[in-house]
């Protein structure tokens, strides 16, 4: 059989020989830690310390603030500083415990459990919410809900989503090479929810290794099989993932679920597992720092609430002077201004390069060359698209459906006139929604 | 360290490929008809060619000088609309016609509508066209220029294109049409050096398929089912056809300008089959035994309507069919 694919696509430079043969190394932080309180989609957490009270490591400091939310949890032990807005890597300010380092890493009990199957159903997700897991790809939605459909019979496909699209990113690569036995876990715990599904645990073919390590795994596992993927961006988009492994499509107004799907991160898998068997919350990320302004690219396991500074000094600090610095991959991730950003749950990587190539690529006039319409992954007309963007044309952009773009950047990676494509959609994406909740 | 930084919404990253290197491609595509047309016609016709890409250029760098525009001369889309109309111009024609021509397609066709990307049709076309409306005797005669090679077969009678000759029901002899040892104009006389530029094309991957067999392929069936239904069916007809006048060097070249197709996948299948169609129309109903450049053009307009019949169904919004 053929590699699974989706339609559409792009091959950037990947970048991922910087760092995907260093394994994993756990950096203790030195300074202050922000724990922002959004770090998932959905309701801020709600902070239940006080400035002054001391907090050990795995303990809530938030709670959730809705269903669709997530507890906060601390990873070091020590005293909160303060209760006030710090800097996200989205460049806003949102509001963040500041907790002082004791460097004791004096823990609370966890409340382990002997094997998934003593728990109910309704337990294991409790456990999973109460863990604070959330989406670790990148969009940091809260796995509780994810594991909650409508129906969970009508589930039939669990896919774990190892295939790591993004350039330079190593994360879950080093994950599933260093620990694959816990992806397993997590992925049957996660099966455990769901009477009717098959797992796949879906990865790129630029990764054989693993690939083989997975499949040697998961050999005695009757209702879980390693899937092969080309490698090609956004293989791993949660709507391209579906759509290569089970053949079916997704929009913007459904979910997952609707398909019959439940997607997960290969290292939301591991932080299912250890929330739901060992009760530990999710306050460890494992974050790829790279890039040719890094003097020695490293995969780090770190603390969430980690200053980004830290993490450039414990990778040899710079050997060039940076043009730019992304939190995550070149394709999705953002672009920071401030290295005064905290870890989050989500984050992947941070990326320094030397050359900013947007920048330096001023914008020329569309030739209407068509590249964009082949490698839209949505199948959509983004050089039209951008156009009613530009224009505000909210009818016409919404007619050439605009809302089904997923912001995968291929369009701007390809467009020979270096156009902004990808931008203006989203910009008005945005305001479309903005305006859709302001009317009701 | 923060105003070190630049900051931008994702992506990140840009692949090589450029407006510049793609219009460059093409020039180097057309390089072996343009080589042939020498070859075939001397060096009147380089001269032409010349002339024609100079004016091109000279004319879009003057306008954006005195409209105190952005110097747009280096994307080379000037160059490739110069020596496009110099491959559809006949081989002894007087070199202030192709200049006139140039000066129109930049300046009229292309400059003033906004410059590239935003002409509604192809600029050599127009500008061919537009010579073909002013200076019919000069633009359709194909007499030899001095200094054309030998080899070239010359109906001595009319000195007529195969063409035209086919119009008229004489035979004409397909072997060397495929070659080019014809009259014609420069660029559009020998298949195999436009197929050679193609295939460069294609494995450049600067054009797909889907317009050129579109176009081929439903101006092949049309002149055979005509050919059929007007004594008796006549391969010689329809290689003839498909060999003679510009619909190689319009179909590869021409009918494939990024700028005047749609940008739908699926309305540049329904745009080739209409220009198949009305090319075939042109050529045997109409006045003239030439008719890619009208068709083009005139399917050029149609385009707008094209897209707005063949917007693509986004993934997920087809129904469900797993």
């Amino acid at each position: 059989m053929g590699l699974l694919t989706f339609k559409g696509g792009v091959h950037p430079y990947d970048g991922k020989d910087l760092s995907k043969d260093k394994p994993i190394k756990s950096v203790s932080p030195k300074g202050d830690l922000v724990y922002l309180l959004s770090q998932h989609i959905g309701a801020p957490a709600k902070p239940l310390v006080a400035k002054g009270d001391r907090v050990l490591v795995g303990q809530k400091i938030a709670e959730p603030g809705g269903f669709v939310s997530a507890p906060v949890h601390a990873s070091v032990s020590g005293t909160v500083k303060a209760i006030e807005p710090r800097l996200s890597v989205g460049g806003a300010t949102v509001p963040a415990i500041v907790v002082e380092n004791d460097q004791q890493y004096e823990e609370v009990e966890f409340s382990s459990v002997e094997k998934v199957e003593d728990l109910t159903k309704e337990e294991v997700i409790k456990r999973i919410q109460e863990a604070g897991v959330v989406g670790m790809g990148g969009a940091g939605f809260p796995t509780h809900v994810k594991l909650s459909p409508k129906d969970p019979d009508k589930i039939e496909y669990v896919l774990i989503n190892g295939a790591e699209c993004e350039p330079y990113l190593t994360s879950d690569y080093r994950r599933m090479m260093e620990e694959p036995q816990l992806v397993v876990a997590g992925l049957k715990t996660i099966l455990y929810l769901f009477d009717h599904a098959k797992g796949y645990i879906c990865i790129e073919d630029n990764k054989p290794d693993c690939i083989k390590k997975m499949e040697e795994l998961v050999k005695n596992e009757p209702r879980i099989e390693v899937k092969a993927l080309q490698t090609k961006y956004p293989q791993g988009a949660e709507r391209s993932l579906i759509y290569a492994t089970t053949g079916r499509e997704v929009n913007s107004g459904m979910l997952p679920a609707d398909a019959g799907c439940v997607v997960d991160n290969s290292d939301t898998a591991v932080a299912v597992y250890r929330a739901v068997v060992l009760g530990r919350p999710l306050i460890h990320k494992v974050v790829t720092v790279t890039g040719d302004a890094i003097a020695s690219p490293q995969n780090f396991a770190v603390c969430t609430g980690m200053i980004y500074e830290e993490l450039i000094e414990e990778a040899g600090g710079f050997k060039e002077e940076p043009a730019k610095i992304i939190s995550g991959g070149p394709m999705m991730g953002k672009s920071l201004y401030s290295m005064q950003a905290p870890v989050t749950k989500s984050s992947s990587a941070l990326l320094c390069l030397t050359k900013d190539e947007v920048s330096g690529s001023p914008e020329t006039a569309c030739i209407n060359c068509g590249r964009c319409v082949t490698v839209c992954p949505a199948r959509l007309v983004p050089s039209r698209l951008a156009t009613y963007a530009d224009h505000q044309n909210e009818e016409a952009f919404v007619k050439w459906e605009g809302m089904e773009c997923v912001a995968c950047g291929c369009c701007s990676f390809t467009c020979p006139a270096k156009r902004h494509l990808t931008q203006s959609i989203s910009a008005m994406r945005a305001m479309v929604l903005n305006n859709r909740k302001k009317n009701g | 360290m923060s105003d070190l930084i630049n900051v931008s919404s994702s992506p990140h990253v840009k692949s090589k490929v450029n407006t510049s290197n793609l219009m460059l491609m093409v020039v180097i595509a057309l390089l072996p008809a343009t080589i042939f047309g020498v070859i075939n016609f001397g060096l009147h016709a380089l001269l032409i060619v010349v002339v024609s890409v100079i004016a091109a250029v000279a004319t879009e760098w003057l306008y954006n000088k005195g409209m105190k525009k952005t110097q747009t001369i280096g994307d080379y889309s000037a160059v490739v609309t110069g020596l496009l109309l110099a491959l559809n111009m006949p081989p002894a024609i007087a070199l202030w016609i192709p200049a006139l021509g140039s000066v129109f397609a930049i300046l009229v066709v292309k400059q003033l509508f906004g410059g590239l990307g935003q002409n509604f049709m192809n600029p050599a076309l127009a500008g061919r066209c537009f010579l073909m409306i002013s200076f019919a005797g000069k633009m359709t005669d194909f007499t030899l220029p001095a200094g054309a090679s030998s080899k070239v077969v010359v109906d001595a009678v009319t000195a007529a294109t195969p063409l035209a000759n086919l119009k008229a029901g004489e035979s004409v002899d397909v072997m060397s049409m495929f070659v080019g040892n014809i009259q014609g104009t420069i660029g559009e006389t020998s298949v195999i050096a436009i197929l050679i530029g193609a295939a460069f094309l294609l494995f450049m991957k600067v054009i797909d398929l889907r317009i050129p067999l579109t176009y081929i392929g439903s101006f092949t069936v049309f002149a055979a089912i005509y050919s059929a239904a007007t004594g008796g069916f006549d391969i010689n007809y329809v290689a003839a056809h498909l060999c003679g006048g510009g619909l190689m060097l319009g179909a590869w070249f021409m009918a494939t300008d990024y700028v005047t197709t749609p940008i739908t996948k699926k309305g540049q299948l329904v745009y080739g089959c209409i220009l198949g169609i009305v090319t075939a129309v042109f050529r045997i109903f109409g006045g003239s035994a030439e008719g890619v450049s009208y068709a083009i053009i005139f399917c050029n307009l149609l385009i707008p309507l094209i897209e707005r019949a063949t917007i693509p169904t986004a993934l997920g919004k087809g129904g469900q069919k797993a």
